[in-house]
């Protein structure tokens, strides 16, 4: 009886609601100032948000026994496992790439996927594990680093950034989040690189690689890591890691993003197709020696056998 | 964990394998020789299952050694990866299969030319210009698809080795303390250290 007469009545607090939806839905064209304004009601004109949650007394119980794949492969969610990621400091700041595969199982659910997720002008983070807890967590980080920046008025540096998602996640802990990420930049210190896990792990350093694909970008990244690389070279070694690790793990590939960060802020390099740095080269780029990556194409026309040098017939 | 690498180059093959011998969580050796030499020409690193490993290949060694007795020449490289390879197929049907993944390294006297097989317990064979087995070829595949070069020199090689081995202590948890490193090539057999 109440709930209906609460439908009819123009009074109280859920009429209040449907009018002020009744003006939001007439509003069609809002100018783009007016966004998520409407009198500092705008999150409720449209109704309150809500997550829709397993009806279960333990929600993450029941999503763990959904998504758990290592325990069990037939789990009805399969979160994004398989990637690529790398990001090092150098002498002329700090490069950042990835791959953009994205698989589901064995299933390659797309080949165009940004795993660098740009925090602000500064600051990147980069994307492994679970696809939506980092873009939703690091994009979250960014609203509070502009809030560091309004309250100080001064810019956050990359060790506090950093720090302040690891403690988040860590209040997350064994709730299932998942996500390996390198949050790099540059702030008053100069370049900087820290790794974050979901594990609630936090580690500064130079030189990281993150996913399935990582130990194939070690293996040409550390070979061929040197502080003082000029930023050509720098870019030229993160794009043939990835490409590395693209080549070899079959839950990386399709292209390659680089990134790179100094002092005034982060650039985008380019995407590079790694078939097409497989058989022919990045292209026309800064610091690439010209010609394919790929070993057969590299060592085409070479030959191990060591036949003794003919003799003249006597 | 067990790691072994081979590369060839020009003329010679290099076989590399770690020397750990372990059980659970303890070294119950550190200086164990983990690669046979089948003939004057032939190399062959073998890691897997501790028992199968020195069983197959002792197995391999002598049947090898029979064949070259009794027809007074050796098998050249591909015939003997091949032979080992059948084995190691007929196994895998058998009530206990052998759990053995292989390198065979060899030099063909006759065509003057250094062969490589990588040969895992399933029976799986290809001939490859590099191979490694175990956790250390996460780190040195993607290396040597960077630096490996058919025709460098021994000298060469070796330092393309030693990089292998440096990422691998580097980066792995779990990695090897010592290699024993063999080289194959128009002279024979013989080790080197580097």
């Amino acid at each position: 009886m109440n709930s209906f007469a609460e439908r009819f009545s123009t009074t109280s607090a859920t009429s209040q609601l449907r009018k002020a939806q009744a003006l939001a839905a007439e509003e069609d064209d809002i100018s783009d100032a007016m966004w998520g304004s409407e009198a500092g009601f705008g999150s409720l004109a449209k109704g309150v948000p809500t997550f829709s949650i397993p009806a279960v007394a333990d929600p993450t119980a029941f999503l763990r026994l959904h998504t758990d794949d290592h325990a069990d492969p037939n789990c009805r969610i399969k979160i994004q496992h398989g990637t690529t990621t790398l990001a090092f400091r150098f002498q002329g700041g700090v490069i950042v790439a990835v791959d953009s595969r994205a698989t589901a199982g064995s299933y390659v659910a797309s080949g165009t996927v940004k795993k660098v997720i740009e925090i602000n002008p500064y600051l990147l983070g980069t994307m492994a594990g679970g696809a939506a807890d980092c873009q939703y967590w690091e994009t979250y980080l960014g609203i509070h680093c502009r809030l560091h920046e309004l309250r100080n008025r001064e810019r956050i540096s990359v060790s506090a950034a950093s720090k302040y998602l690891s403690n988040l996640v860590y209040g997350y802990k064994g709730m299932g989040l998942s996500m390996g990420t390198m949050i790099c930049g540059w702030d008053k210190t100069g370049p900087a690189v820290f790794y974050v896990d979901s594990d609630g792990t936090r580690l500064k350093g130079d030189l990281f690689s993150v996913g399935s694909g990582s130990t194939f970008a070690y293996g040409v990244l550390d070979q061929g890591y040197r502080w003082d690389l000029t930023d050509e070279e720098a870019q030229e070694l993160g794009r043939r890691s990835i490409y590395a690790a693209g080549h070899r793990d079959a839950f990386s590939g399709n292209s390659c993003n680089l990134y790179h960060v100094k002092e005034d802020g982060w650039k985008f390099i380019g995407n590079y197709d790694i078939a097409k740095m497989h058989y022919d080269g990045p292209g026309d780029v800064p610091g690439a020696p010209g010609g394919g990556y790929g070993y057969d194409i590299r060592v085409e026309g070479l030959t191990s056998a060591n036949p003794p040098p003919v003799t003249a017939a006597a | 964990m067990e790691t072994s690498f081979a590369i060839t180059g020009k003329g010679y093959v290099i076989v590399a394998a770690d020397t750990t011998a372990a059980r659970s969580i303890v070294k119950m050796k550190v200086d164990e020789d983990k690669i046979k030499t089948l003939s004057p020409h032939l190399l062959m690193a073998y890691s897997g299952e501790p028992g199968d490993t020195i069983q197959f290949a002792e197995y391999v060694e002598r049947n090898i050694r029979l064949y070259q007795i009794r027809n007074l020449y050796p098998l050249r490289p591909s015939a003997a990866a091949s032979w080992i390879r059948r084995s190691l197929a007929e196994s895998l049907r058998s009530r206990k299969p052998y759990s053995v993944n292989l390198l065979v390294g060899g030099y063909d006297t006759a065509t003057h030319e250094p062969h490589l097989y990588w040969v895992d317990y399933l029976g799986t064979m290809t001939e490859v210009p590099f191979g490694a087995h175990g956790y250390g070829s996460y780190f040195a595949l993607s290396l040597l698809d960077r630096y490996h070069n058919p025709e460098a020199s021994l000298e060469e090689g070796l330092v393309t080795l030693k990089r292998c081995i440096d990422e691998v202590s580097k980066r792995l948890v779990v990695s090897p303390g010592n290699y024993k490193i063999k080289v194959v090539d128009k002279d024979g057999v013989r080790e080197v250290t580097l």
